[in-house]
């Protein structure tokens, strides 16, 4: 019986620091290879590292389904958002002439950006799904410049991890890793359905990330920052979303 | 079926040295330590996947059909519940407290629990021959009259006297059915439901005809999961709920009779 435990404690033993070992490892990889989300932290933070882990692993460069012409949602619907701004109703009175986009942070040349301007890139559209944490969803068509093309155009720094995205509405803000920021769905958008980008679906322009649900696609978009510092930006979880209970990687 | 201890070694003193070494009562095991573990984890997981799916469908009490759906489309059907949106036209006067973000946190988390618990359980079976001992039925068993036995048995007013050493017939069936197709199609509903997943396998929820058809399953899915842990209860309770009870926690059972 001594004999039994004895050996069971020096299995447990080693069975324990070979776990442990296992797990520093796994960390210590998962932090070099950029799988570790800014809300890693916490009591959901196993279950919120494991999945940005492996959808990262599995979804680099994968694309998000695209739809045909008629499947597109005969009435789109236009989710209910907090009342505007004093600020975003002069823009909306003056026919967002004045509205910029500024990106600036870790790049070469800061920039700002007209819708005009926006228009006049080389344009991308994809039919897509909206999809709501909710549970609903609708199909659109979205046009827009990619936003890796806004992002050479700045000279965004190689070491940079992170795009950070804000509304001209307050509290609402969010980040997307370079992965995301560079795929080529991820679209700095202005039109839908071949018309202008509605106020209802976050005209003048919004982002678009078919690949996350859509909290993550910010409406009223009007400056993003390049960096490689979550901690910089509100609680350092990087988006608004985690400090609200909320994820902030949205794939699943 | 399976009577002798063999079936019913611990896996942690399944080496042939050990086997000498057991004590009498370690011989009475009826579950291993894989089995009990990984029930009990995956009971955890499952009622907190219940409760914040629960959670999760108040923000959208609505089910569709096909590949999109929302308020300005015409349901398959709708829980008679208040929502925790005011999107949605429930004919309450009243929108319930939003708890999604937390809810989806720890539907992942525990989901992220449960398949890593099943994939033990899975491995371990399949090493240990739990699976091929224990659940999958003998060919003599696979007929319509020893099912009708055991469902006769069951329905008799005074239950018990059953042999608790091993499962029977339906139980194995039951069991395998919810191992091996309720359990994946949960999962796969699931994942069908992941934006990120459909990017890289699109058949994930093309397949099932759309993610909100794939988000109706999950939900039919997770009624005939609860079916089964209610009958499961029900059955354990009225075989002897102490007795399995017992077995499933410490792994033993009383010798002799069986019944309480």
């Amino acid at each position: 019986m001594s004999k039994l435990s004895r050996r069971k404690m020096i299995v447990t033993g080693l069975t324990a620091t070979a776990g442990a070992s296992a797990l520093s490892l796994a960390a210590h990889l998962a932090q070099k290879y950029g799988l570790v989300p800014p809300d890693h932290g916490g009591l959901y933070g196993p279950g919120e590292t494991l999945t940005y882990a492996s959808m990262r692993l599995l979804t680099r460069h994968s694309l998000a389904r695209e739809f045909s012409r008629n499947q597109i949602s005969q009435r789109p619907l236009q989710n209910e958002v907090a009342p505007f701004s004093e600020e975003f109703k002069r823009h909306q009175a003056a026919k967002f002439v004045d509205w910029r986009l500024v990106v600036d942070g870790m790049v070469e040349r800061p920039m700002s950006f007209s819708v005009d301007q926006l228009k006049s890139y080389p344009s991308h559209s994809q039919i897509t799904e909206v999809v709501c944490e909710e549970g609903w969803s609708y199909i659109a068509e979205w046009n827009g410049v990619p936003l890796s093309y806004i992002l050479d155009l700045v000279g965004a720094h190689p070491q940079a991890k992170y795009a950070f995205y804000f509304s001209i509405e307050p509290d609402w803000w969010e980040s997307m890793d370079m992965a995301d920021a560079m795929h080529s769905q991820t679209i700095v958008t202005y039109g839908m359905n071949g018309d202008e980008l509605p106020v209802g679906n976050g005209g003048p322009i919004r982002i678009r990330l078919p690949r996350q649900l859509g909290y993550k696609s910010v409406k009223f978009l009007n400056r993003l920052v390049v960096t490689d510092d979550v901690k910089k930006f509100g609680k350092g979880l990087g988006s608004v979303s985690p400090e609200t209970g909320y994820a902030w990687y949205a794939g699943i | 079926m399976s009577t002798t201890e063999s079936a019913h070694v611990p896996l942690e003193t399944s080496s042939p040295a050990s086997v000498a070494e057991i004590p009498v009562a370690m011989a009475q095991t009826r579950h291993s330590l894989l089995v009990r573990l990984t029930h009990w984890i995956i009971t955890l997981s499952f009622f907190a996947l219940l409760l914040s799916g629960a959670e999760i469908i108040v923000s959208h009490p609505r089910f569709y059909w096909g590949e999109t759906g929302n308020v300005l489309t015409e349901p398959l059907f709708k829980i008679p519940i208040p929502a925790s949106r005011n999107l949605v036209p429930t004919g309450y006067g009243y929108v319930l407290p939003d708890q999604n973000g937390w809810s989806r946190a720890l539907h992942f988390q525990s989901a992220w629990l449960l398949v890593l618990m099943g994939l033990l359980y899975m491995i371990g079976g399949i090493v240990s021959g739990h699976l091929r001992k224990d659940l999958l039925p003998g060919i003599r068993d696979l007929s319509w009259q020893s099912l009708v036995d055991v469902i006769t048995h069951h329905l008799r007013i005074a239950p018990g006297g059953q042999d608790a050493s091993s499962y029977n017939v339906l139980q194995r069936v039951t069991y395998l059915f919810v191992i091996f197709i309720l359990f994946p199609l949960v999962i796969w509903t699931g994942l069908a439901m992941s934006p990120a997943f459909d990017s890289a396998i699109p058949a994930t929820v093309n397949l099932l005809g759309g993610r909100q058809s794939a988000r109706t399953l999950h939900f039919f899915v997770s009624i005939a999961l609860v079916i089964f842990l209610m009958v499961h209860v029900v059955m354990v309770w009225r075989e002897g709920f102490k007795c399995r009870m017992r077995a499933m926690i410490t792994g033993r059972t009383a010798t002799g009779k069986e019944r309480i």
